[in-house]
């Protein structure tokens, strides 16, 4: 395919990524002091310490990737063990794909220990692919990594060279690459353990054996697997490139950070109202550079004792406007213990959103022409708490407390079916329906009289009942019926009130009531 | 015979001084009149039932209606509006429910649930700066300290600079000093009967007394919301005579 042929991909394979880093960390060179004897890293696993990798010395001992460790301590009685650091070998790589970023403008993890770099029109910078692999090449040795490096049409072909292949090895657009991949070993094609078993069961090899058999005959043995890691037919299509394989790319993200280093550590509200206003100036200066906005910022006070407070802001629209966020932090200080001073202040906007161009003087602005309505929103919520506010939203509920939820008021309202109009409903309801005593016309008649907060209401006028059941795919099977009952008393006052069951239902004794709603 | 004035054309004018004293007291309240003042209205209403928070919506709807007879205003007034109330009116007559709402405005609520007083009137304060929002309606129990003639005439300035209208419901309140413009006391009526079911409950209605109010006269009536709000003149003073049940025996 043009489109795919046209691309060019660089797969960089750090072959012993989990030993030179601990080489990198202990400041050995390779085959001198320490690494001279037999080194492996061990993980602990639930049947003993396991061999991750292991250096020259003890490979050439006996000791292999995956072995236990019992096990190679037989064979070389002098091993020394270090234990293995998979998460720091994986942040590790995460910075070497950014810093792999100098050959081409996207790179991609590939772990447990790969980069791919799309290098395509970048190699000319280099003054072609031969050179820029040699420039990849002694860069990697300055920083001490073994690396095997390809570059190939596709991420697919370019990481089965660099693992199968020969070193440096490239694959040219104008090349035939089930020819020239034709003899690599079916481990090329990035599959998980068990099919490459049941491909060496099958008698196939090499890359080029799966050419020889009808494409039918395989399409119907793996009809069944959809991850192209159990798929040899994805895997090869992926590598001729005749299908897509998009890349995930890492993105280096930098969140904007200010700090004030205090000469001398403050232990007054005023002072560090201060400084957070200036902190504030210093991030709006940032943000407004980046064409930023911030969602969300932390504060971290460092004191002299060595101890560090955190207090963390989110606004409801992303705002660069260093008064009103220095206004909305300086009301997260208010419970903070200076102790015996507090010597570092810093700001960093862990969220941020683009913000191209924003009203300039806040405050005298909102003095005059009215706060906007996320900045009261901001104020509100960060005096009377986030749950304060709230907005309700209909819910797809008959039983009336769940028809309707409580949702943050900027957030968008979700889209739902139209609601029962011809159901009167109260203006408002109790958070928790109150009993009340009521004389009825038993077992299921209206409503007569009441007694509710010690005061007796007659019931002039009722309408009713409303019968609404429970939701028994939700709730109880012992949850009982609710007959609603619209009413009046004598003084005009409008109140919905239900009767919990019905007598002789089987689930439970007399019927309570309850009132729930009023009206106006 | 005292002096008149026997020119009549100046007295069809009236440009002297004492005309334009003599007018003001002219027009009485009705609903729907054009919305020139600043709204900020008080209304006193128990704590058992929700006349008052309706009848500030049924007062919220006729200024919007009011307010929206331009032509030219051919998109929807889709701005948001706050209710807010202390943690007391929350646990006496509850939390709003939005099926229950008018049509127009329910999708457009936010809820404020404070704490205290204190809180409520900040939360009111704050709304009434902002400009987004088509009206503000609060709720607080009881006659609290920090809501003196002060904290009501803030809300007043507030409501007035940034023209956020403001109806403040007091459940259970003494009527103690306000600078509100407009101030009611209201209670449940019985509602008129309705057209299919005459043993029903129908069309809320309240009887709302206006006891001060800066242009219009005082004056009583039975209120309804049919759609519009509609106004009847009621008796000259039912309030007095069953003072013992409205809550605002001191004056």
């Amino acid at each position: 395919m043009v489109s795919s042929s046209s691309r060019r991909i660089l797969a960089i394979w750090c072959a012993r990524l989990a030993i030179d880093r601990w080489r990198l960390g202990e400041r050995l060179i390779e085959g001198e002091g320490a690494d001279a004897a037999p080194v492996a890293l061990i993980t602990e696993t639930a049947h003993g310490p396991r061999i991750t990798a292991a250096n020259t010395a003890g490979l050439a001992a006996g000791a292999q990737p995956g072995m236990m460790l019992a096990d190679a301590r037989t064979l070389c009685p002098s091993l020394a063990v270090v234990p293995a650091d998979p998460a720091g070998d994986l942040a590790f790589l995460e910075n070497l794909a950014i810093w792999a970023q100098r050959w081409g403008p996207w790179s991609a993890l590939d772990p447990p220990d790969g980069v791919i770099v799309d290098i395509t029109g970048a190699a000319h910078l280099f003054g072609g692919e031969a050179a820029l692999l040699a420039d990849a090449r002694a860069a990697f040795a300055r920083r001490r990594l073994s690396v095997r490096l390809a570059i190939a049409p596709t991420a697919g072909a370019a990481w089965a060279l660099a693992h199968h292949g020969p070193p440096d090895a490239m694959l040219h657009a104008a090349d035939d690459p089930a020819q020239r991949l034709a003899q690599l070993p079916i481990p090329a094609l990035r599959l998980d353990d068990d099919t490459i078993t049941l491909l060496k069961r099958l008698g196939l090899k090499r890359l080029g054996d799966l050419h020889g058999v009808h494409r039918e005959a395989l399409v119907r043995r793996f009809r069944n697997r959809r991850s192209p890691a159990a798929n040899p037919l994805i895997r090869m299509d992926q590598l001729l490139g005749r299908l897509p394989e998009p890349l995930l790319p890492v993105i280096a993200v930098s969140a904007p950070l200010v700090q004030r280093r205090l000469m001398e550590p403050i232990r007054h509200r005023e002072l560090l109202e201060r400084v957070v206003a200036d902190l504030c100036a210093d991030m709006a200066r940032l943000l407004e550079g980046q064409a930023l906005g911030a969602r969300r910022l932390e504060l971290g006070l460092w004191k002299v004792d060595g101890q560090v407070i955190g207090r963390r802001l989110e606004v409801s629209a992303s705002s660069r406007d260093a008064p009103h966020l220095a206004g909305l932090l300086s009301r997260k200080l208010e419970d903070v213990d200076a102790g015996f001073g507090i010597e570092m202040v810093r700001l960093r906007a862990a969220w941020t959103e683009p913000l191209s161009l924003a009203q300039r003087d806040f405050e005298a602005a909102a003095e005059n022409h009215g706060t906007s309505l996320a900045v009261c929103i901001d104020r509100l919520t960060v005096r009377l708490g986030v749950e304060a506010v709230s907005r309700p939203t209909p819910y797809a509920s008959h039983i009336p407390e769940r028809a309707q939820r409580w949702q943050g008021p900027l957030e968008p309202e979700k889209t739902s079916q139209g609601e029962f109009e011809f159901h009167a409903r109260s203006v408002k309801l109790l958070d928790r329906p109150e009993p009340i005593a009521v004389i009825y016309e038993t077992p299921d008649g209206l409503p007569r009289r009441f007694r509710w907060r010690g005061d007796a209401h007659d019931v002039v006028r009722a309408e009713g009942p409303e019968r609404i059941a429970p939701e028994w795919w939700r709730e109880r099977s012992t949850t009982r019926l609710r007959d609603y009952y619209r009413i009046e008393d004598m003084r005009g006052r409008r109140y919905w009130i239900y009767r919990n069951g019905l007598v002789g239902d089987g689930r439970g004794g007399m019927p309570e009531w309850f009132l729930q709603g009023l009206w106006g | 015979m005292p002096q008149t004035n026997p020119d009549p054309s100046i007295v069809s004018k009236p440009t002297s001084a004492a005309g334009l004293l003599r007018r003001p007291r002219a027009a009485e309240w009705r609903p729907g009149l054009a919305p020139d003042d600043i709204a900020h209205g008080e209304i006193f209403a128990f704590g058992d039932d929700a006349v008052g928070s309706a009848l500030a919506l049924a007062f919220a709807r006729d200024r919007l209606a009011a307010a929206a007879s331009d032509p030219l205003a051919d998109t929807p007034d889709e701005r948001p509006w706050l209710w807010v109330q202390d943690r007391e009116a929350l646990r006496r007559t509850g939390r709003p429910y939005r099926p229950g709402l008018p049509r127009a405005l329910r999708h457009r609520l936010i809820d404020v649930a404070a704490r205290s007083a204190e809180d409520a009137l900040f939360a009111l304060e704050e709304g009434l700066r902002c400009r987004d929002l088509a009206f503000v309606m609060g709720e607080i129990t009881g006659n609290p300290r920090a809501l003196d003639m002060t904290a009501s005439r803030r809300l007043g300035l507030a409501a007035e600079k940034h023209g956020v209208p403001l109806w403040l419901v007091r459940l259970d309140a003494r009527r103690d000093l306000s600078s509100a413009r407009q101030r009611w006391v209201t209670q449940a009526a019985a509602s008129p009967e309705p057209r299919w079911n005459p043993a029903a409950p129908g069309t809320p209605s309240w009887q709302a007394e206006m006891f001060r109010a800066r242009r219009h006269p005082p004056g009583t009536w039975v209120l309804r919301d049919d759609g519009a709000l509609v106004a009847q003149r009621a008796p000259s003073s039912p309030m007095a005579e069953d003072a013992s049940s409205v809550p605002t025996q001191a004056v």
